[in-house]
C-alpha cells in the first residue's frame, strides 16, 4: 500500500501552513438547486508560492471547485476566505473577445478597472511579452491558432497581477504537442510571478508537472481523496516528464484515482 | 532521491510562439476583370432568360388582340427612355418613396435596436416586451393600414409609420439575438472583473451582436422598401410616391407604365440590399479582423 502523502525533505522555501493563506476552503459543500451534491466537505488552503493542482475524473465537481472559489457559485455550506488584492481566473476555452485584437482583449482588465489609456496599454503589452506573443498584438482571435488564443488568455490573466490565479482546465483542449509546450511556460511564469495557483485538470501528468502539491477528487459527490506533494523546485526542464521519480509520482496519484473510482 | 534535470535559468522567459499563424487575407489573387466577369454573366444570363420567356408570351401566346396584356420588352422600355412625360413623374415618385424608405428604415433600426437592448438588459422586459413585437410581426399589415391611415391621414408621416412597421421585426430580432449571443464564460470574466451594467452592455453584449444587427439591417431595408411602397399604394394624399403611381398605372390599364413602374421597384429594392449587403460584408469582416471565411 503506498501512503497517501510523504514527507517532502528538499522544499524548504514553500510551507503553506506557515505562510499567510491566500485562499482558505473550510468543509466546503455545494448542492445545487436540482439535488444534486457537486462537493462534500472540501478543505484547502493555499498560499504564495503554492501551485496546487486538483484532479480527478470528468463531472466530480473540479470546475465547481474554482466557482466557487471566484465568486461565481455561492457555496451551500462551510467557509471560503480569499484574501488577494486580485485574482485571476483562466476558462476552459481562451473566452477572447473576438472583435478585439490581442492586445484588446489583454487591455481590457485594465479598462473595466478604470486605469488610463496608457498605462493599461504599457501593461499590456508587457503581459503579451511575456507570453511570447510581441509582434502578435494587433491579431485578432480567428487569425490565431489554439495555443496563441491561450496565451492571450494567460497575458489577460496576467495583466491583472494576481494573487490568486484559478485555471480551470485551460490546456484541455490543446492538441498534445500545445499543451506540453503551454505546462512548460506556465511553470514559468509562475516561477516569476510566485502567485497562489489553483489549477484543474483530468491530466495526471500534467498534475503533477506544473504544481507543488496535487490534490486527488473522487467523483459524485466531490471529495478530496488524497494529497500528494510534489518535491521538484522551478523552473522544471520539459525531460523533468521522462524521469523515474517523475513516473513514480504520476504512478501513485493513478493509483489514488483507481481507488476511488 | 537523485535530483530530477532542471531548466536552464534562462532569463528570455518564453520561447517564441512554435505553432504556424494562419495568414490575414491570404487568397488567390484573380484579375479583376475575371472576377467581375464571373459575377456579371449569371446575372446578364438570368435577364436574357426573362426576356426570352417574355417575347415568347407576347408574341407567341397573346393572340395579337391581346397583346396589350404583355407589349413586348422593347416596347415598354422604349418607353422608359423615349417618354419624358412618363417617366418624370415616375422618377420623382421615386424619389419620394425613396424618401420614406430612408426615414422609415432609420426609425425602424433606432426603435429596433433599442427595444432589443431594454430587453436585453432586464429578463421581466424581454416577457413584457417580446410579445408585442412578435404581434406586430403576425398581425396583416393590410388590417392595420386603414387604422393607421384614419389615425394620421394620408400623407408622408403614415406611410413612414407602415414602412417602420414592416421593417422593425427583424431589427428587433436579430439585435436581441445578436446582444444575448455572448457566451457563458465571457459573462464570468466580466463578472469576475466586477464590470458594471453599462461596462457589460458596450463591451461584452453590443460588441458580440454587430454581425447580428447588420443581418437585422440587411432584412429590414429590403422590407423597408415594400412598407414605401405599400404606404402609398394605399395613402394617397399629397405628392404621390411609386406605389400610388402602380396603383393609378393598374386602374388605367396602362400595362407598358405599369410594368416599368414595377421595374423601378424591383431595381430599387435590389439597390437597397445590395447597398447593406456591401456594407455587411466590409463592417462584419474587419470586426473579426479579415479572416476569409
Amino acid at each position: 500500500m503506498i501512503p497517501l502523502t510523504s514527507a517532502s525533505t528538499d522544499r524548504p522555501d514553500v510551507d503553506s501552513a506557515d505562510t499567510a493563506s491566500t485562499l482558505v476552503l473550510d468543509k466546503v459543500t455545494k448542492r445545487f438547486p436540482t439535488g444534486t451534491v457537486a462537493l462534500t466537505d472540501v478543505s484547502l488552503s493555499l498560499g504564495p508560492g503554492d501551485f496546487v493542482t486538483v484532479v480527478g475524473p470528468s463531472g466530480c465537481g473540479k470546475s465547481t471547485l474554482l466557482r466557487l472559489a471566484s465568486g461565481l457559485e455561492k457555496l451551500t455550506s462551510g467557509r471560503i476566505d480569499v484574501s488577494a488584492a486580485s485574482t485571476s481566473y483562466v476558462f476552459q476555452d481562451a473566452t477572447l473577445l473576438e472583435w478585439r485584437s490581442a492586445a484588446r482583449n489583454v487591455e481590457l482588465v485594465g479598462e473595466l478597472r478604470g486605469e488610463s489609456k496608457a498605462e493599461r496599454k504599457r501593461r499590456a503589452q508587457e503581459a503579451l511579452d511575456l507570453v511570447g506573443l510581441s509582434g502578435f498584438e494587433s491579431q485578432h482571435p480567428r487569425q490565431l491558432s489554439g495555443g496563441m488564443r491561450m496565451r492571450v488568455s494567460l497575458a489577460r490573466a496576467l495583466v491583472a497581477e494576481p494573487e490568486l490565479a484559478l485555471f480551470d482546465e485551460p490546456f484541455g483542449a490543446l492538441d498534445e504537442i500545445t499543451r506540453l509546450v503551454m505546462q512548460t511556460e506556465l511553470q514559468k511564469l509562475f516561477r516569476l510571478k510566485r502567485f497562489a495557483g489553483l489549477f484543474i485538470t483530468h491530466s495526471v501528468s500534467e498534475a503533477v508537472y506544473l504544481s507543488t502539491k496535487v490534490l486527488v477528487m473522487s467523483g459524485r459527490p466531490g471529495r478530496i481523496v488524497g494529497e500528494i506533494p510534489v518535491p521538484w523546485g522551478y523552473p522544471r526542464s520539459p525531460d523533468l516528464r521522462h524521469t523515474a521519480e517523475f513516473a513514480a509520482l504520476t504512478g501513485r496519484v493513478s493509483h489514488t484515482l483507481g481507488e476511488h473510482s | 532521491m537523485t535530483t530530477p534535470p532542471m531548466a536552464p535559468a534562462d532569463t528570455a522567459l518564453l520561447s517564441e510562439p512554435g505553432e504556424a499563424q494562419v495568414p490575414a487575407g491570404e487568397e488567390d489573387r484573380r484579375p479583376w476583370w475575371r472576377t467581375a466577369l464571373s459575377r456579371t454573366v449569371p446575372i446578364v444570363g438570368a435577364l436574357a432568360g426573362i426576356a426570352v420567356v417574355w417575347y415568347a408570351v407576347s408574341y407567341l401566346v397573346l393572340p395579337p388582340n391581346q397583346r396589350f396584356l404583355l407589349p413586348p420588352p422593347h416596347e415598354v422600355y422604349g418607353e422608359m427612355f423615349g417618354n419624358a412625360r412618363l417617366m418624370g413623374p415616375m422618377t420623382a415618385a421615386l424619389g419620394r418613396t425613396f424618401g420614406v424608405t430612408v426615414f422609415g428604415l432609420v426609425i425602424a433600426v433606432v426603435v429596433g435596436i433599442a427595444y432589443a437592448v431594454v430587453m436585453s438588459q432586464w429578463r421581466y422586459a424581454e416577457r413584457v416586451l417580446y410579445p408585442y413585437a412578435v404581434i406586430l410581426q403576425t398581425i396583416p399589415i393590410l388590417a392595420l393600414v386603414p387604422l393607421i391611415g384614419i389615425w394620421l391621414g394620408y400623407g408622408f408621416p403614415a406611410r413612414v409609420v407602415v414602412c417602420v412597421i414592416i421593417a422593425v421585426f427583424p431589427m428587433i430580432a436579430n439585435t436581441l439575438f445578436g446582444l444575448q449571443s455572448a457566451t457563458a464564460a465571457a459573462h464570468d470574466l466580466l463578472t469576475l472583473n466586477k464590470a458594471t451594467r453599462w461596462q457589460r452592455l458596450w463591451k461584452l453584449q453590443f460588441p458580440a451582436a454587430v454581425p447580428s444587427i447588420f443581418t437585422g439591417l440587411r432584412n429590414a431595408a429590403g422590407l423597408a422598401v415594400i412598407g414605401a411602397i405599400v404606404g402609398d399604394y394605399f395613402f394617397q394624399q399629397g405628392a404621390v410616391g411609386i406605389g400610388g403611381l402602380l396603383r393609378v398605372y393598374t386602374e388605367r390599364l396602362q400595362l407598358d407604365a405599369l410594368l416599368i413602374a414595377v421595374s423601378l421597384t424591383a431595381l430599387f429594392g435590389v439597390l437597397v440590399f445590395t447597398v447593406f449587403a456591401v456594407l455587411d460584408r466590409a463592417i462584419v469582416g474587419r470586426w473579426y479582423g479579415h479572416v476569409g471565411r
